[in-house]
């Protein structure tokens, strides 16, 4: 088979097909960004998860005097040194438990500050208002019910509380958005491939002559149907590396620049550019083999061989 | 060459089948005019010659090969061992005469080399030499003809199949491209040629093989057109 000729009947085909090719092109590249952004968004999550449960705290919240007339747990009024050492020996005797520190109201009172400085509700709050607590660390995250079991509803004790909630909540809504994500992908995907079946069977139609004396003179199913499906994987490819673009331009504009979310969530750390270059090989040979594969099933059906 | 055991062919969603029990034998060399009305099962005849469509029933043999158990795959093989030539020529429009021969032998992977030698070769045959630039629409419909010929030719195939290749033409031009598919029958290649041209069946005198209804009715060496006209 002479390339050269293969090559220059596929060019032909994509020009007569222009405004189709342009709409499987910017499809594919959509349906694709989406997909690799859905991958990145996973990856963004689990990176965070690893860094955030190293850093959370089940907390043990101890009753002050304030709470003694409010929470019903705290009737017997104030904790007292007693207790507070009993909760303290018995978390040093648990396995699963890595360190314990102890945060006084003043520092908590501190904290507190810091967190909402200036704002009318932080001004109305006294440091007696604000609860001793033990931060305790586990060494597997997901043990907090050990603890929460063990001290909850002890004397003295307000509440046991696990800081992994509030974070989970942030990462359900991230998981929510790639679902949706993955969803709209989905969506664009089929799109893309009706377009693809389409351009091919439109394609094959205008060419039916040539294929027809291709046929008659004896050129193999595989040569005939070649150049369609090539004209299907080459716009599929320029489809699949705009998404690289996509993605690549994406992540240095939420990131990097423009947004710059790494300068104003300094706590969040980013997946970097290699996670991104990762990814743009697998979306370059989805760009390339669906619209093939697609072709040639629209091939079986619209080109006689 | 070609052979037919009580060949029958029904189309999908037609009761009347359009080839009742045809058993015929042509051979090496010979030339064979296929006669018959419109709808007596010519094209079907040609049609399953050229594995476009496969018998309901009985055995068609072509070039040896029993078409029924030939494998899809390979029949583009077995098509580049045959030329066919139709009525409407079917040459590509946007490709120079030249091109349109080459075409033949590019979509079958022969080389550059070959194909600059073997191109001018034929259409000199054809009597088209020094024509090779010349776009299909700037010639007459029997040097358009010519053209088909020689792209069905440039190959040397065995067997030569022609559906009615002077039904566009007028006598005088049918006459040339007649001589011209004699020449060719007589370097050895087969021809089968289907056609409702009385004038030419009754000149050549060469074997006639008439259709009727799907049945074969008549098969007769140095035959002529039909019995009484």
């Amino acid at each position: 088979m002479r390339a050269q000729f293969v090559l220059s009947e596929i060019g032909v085909g994509l020009r007569r097909n222009l405004t189709m090719t342009f709409a499987v092109v910017i499809s594919v590249a959509l349906s694709l960004a989406l997909f690799g952004g859905a991958l990145l968004m996973r990856e963004q999550v689990s990176t965070m998860k690893g860094y955030w449960y190293d850093k959370v705290n089940v907390s043990i919240f101890f009753c002050n005097k304030n709470d003694a007339e409010t929470i019903p747990k705290c009737a017997k009024g104030a904790v007292t040194a007693e207790q507070k050492r009993q909760v303290k020996a018995d978390l040093d005797k648990m396995d699963v438990v890595k360190k314990v520190e102890y945060e006084s109201a003043d520092q908590a009172f501190k904290h507190y500050k810091e967190q909402f400085g200036d704002s009318s509700m932080a001004d109305t709050i006294t440091p007696d208002q604000m609860q001793e607590s033990y931060r305790v660390k586990l060494k597997d995250p997901e043990k907090y019910k050990v603890v929460a079991t063990a001290f909850a509803g002890r004397d003295g004790v307000q509440s046991v509380q696990d800081q992994r909630g509030i974070l989970d909540n942030l990462f359900n809504l991230m998981n929510g958005m790639n679902v949706v994500a993955l969803y709209v992908m989905a969506l664009m995907l089929v799109i893309a491939l009706m377009l693809i079946v389409n351009t091919v069977r439109v394609s094959a139609f205008s060419r039916r002559r040539e294929t027809g004396i291709m046929r008659l003179v004896g050129a193999s199913s595989f040569y005939i149907q070649m150049p369609f499906i090539m004209e299907a994987a080459v716009a599929g490819l320029i489809g699949g590396v705009f998404a690289c673009v996509m993605l690549l331009a994406g992540r240095y504009f939420l990131i990097d620049h423009g947004l710059a979310l790494s300068e104003k969530l300094t706590l969040v750390n980013f997946i970097g550019w290699d996670a991104v270059l990762a990814k743009l090989p697998l979306v370059l040979a989805i760009a390339l083999l669906m619209p093939a594969l697609a072709g040639f099933v629209a091939l079986r059906k619209y080109l006689k061989v | 060459m070609i052979r037919f055991d009580n060949v029958s062919k029904t189309y999908p969603k037609q009761s009347r089948p359009a080839l009742r029990d045809v058993s015929l034998e042509v051979e090496k060399g010979e030339f064979v005019f296929l006669v018959g009305s419109s709808g007596s099962g010519k094209s079907t005849f040609l049609r399953l010659l050229l594995r476009e469509e496969r018998a309901s029933h009985g055995m068609v043999h072509v070039l040896g090969k029993d078409l029924a158990r030939l494998s899809n795959w390979k029949v583009p093989q077995m098509r580049r061992q045959l030329g066919t030539v139709f009525q409407d020529f079917r040459l590509l429009p946007n490709k120079t005469v030249g091109e349109n021969v080459a075409f033949a032998q590019e979509v079958i992977g022969k080389s550059r080399g070959e194909i600059r030698k073997s191109v001018p070769q034929v259409l000199d045959l054809v009597g088209l030499g020094g024509k090779e630039d010349r776009m299909p629409g700037e010639l007459s419909g029997g040097e358009q003809q010519r053209v088909a010929i020689a792209r069905a030719f440039v190959n040397r195939p065995m067997l030569l199949i022609a559906d009615e290749p002077t039904g566009n033409l007028d006598p005088q031009t049918s006459v040339g491209i007649m001589k011209l598919l004699d020449r060719i029958n007589r370097t050895g290649t087969t021809v089968v040629m289907a056609t409702h041209d009385q004038q030419i069946v009754d000149q050549m005198r060469k074997r006639v093989i008439e259709l009727e209804g799907g049945r074969l009715v008549r098969d007769q060496s140095r035959g002529v057109y039909g019995y009484q006209h």
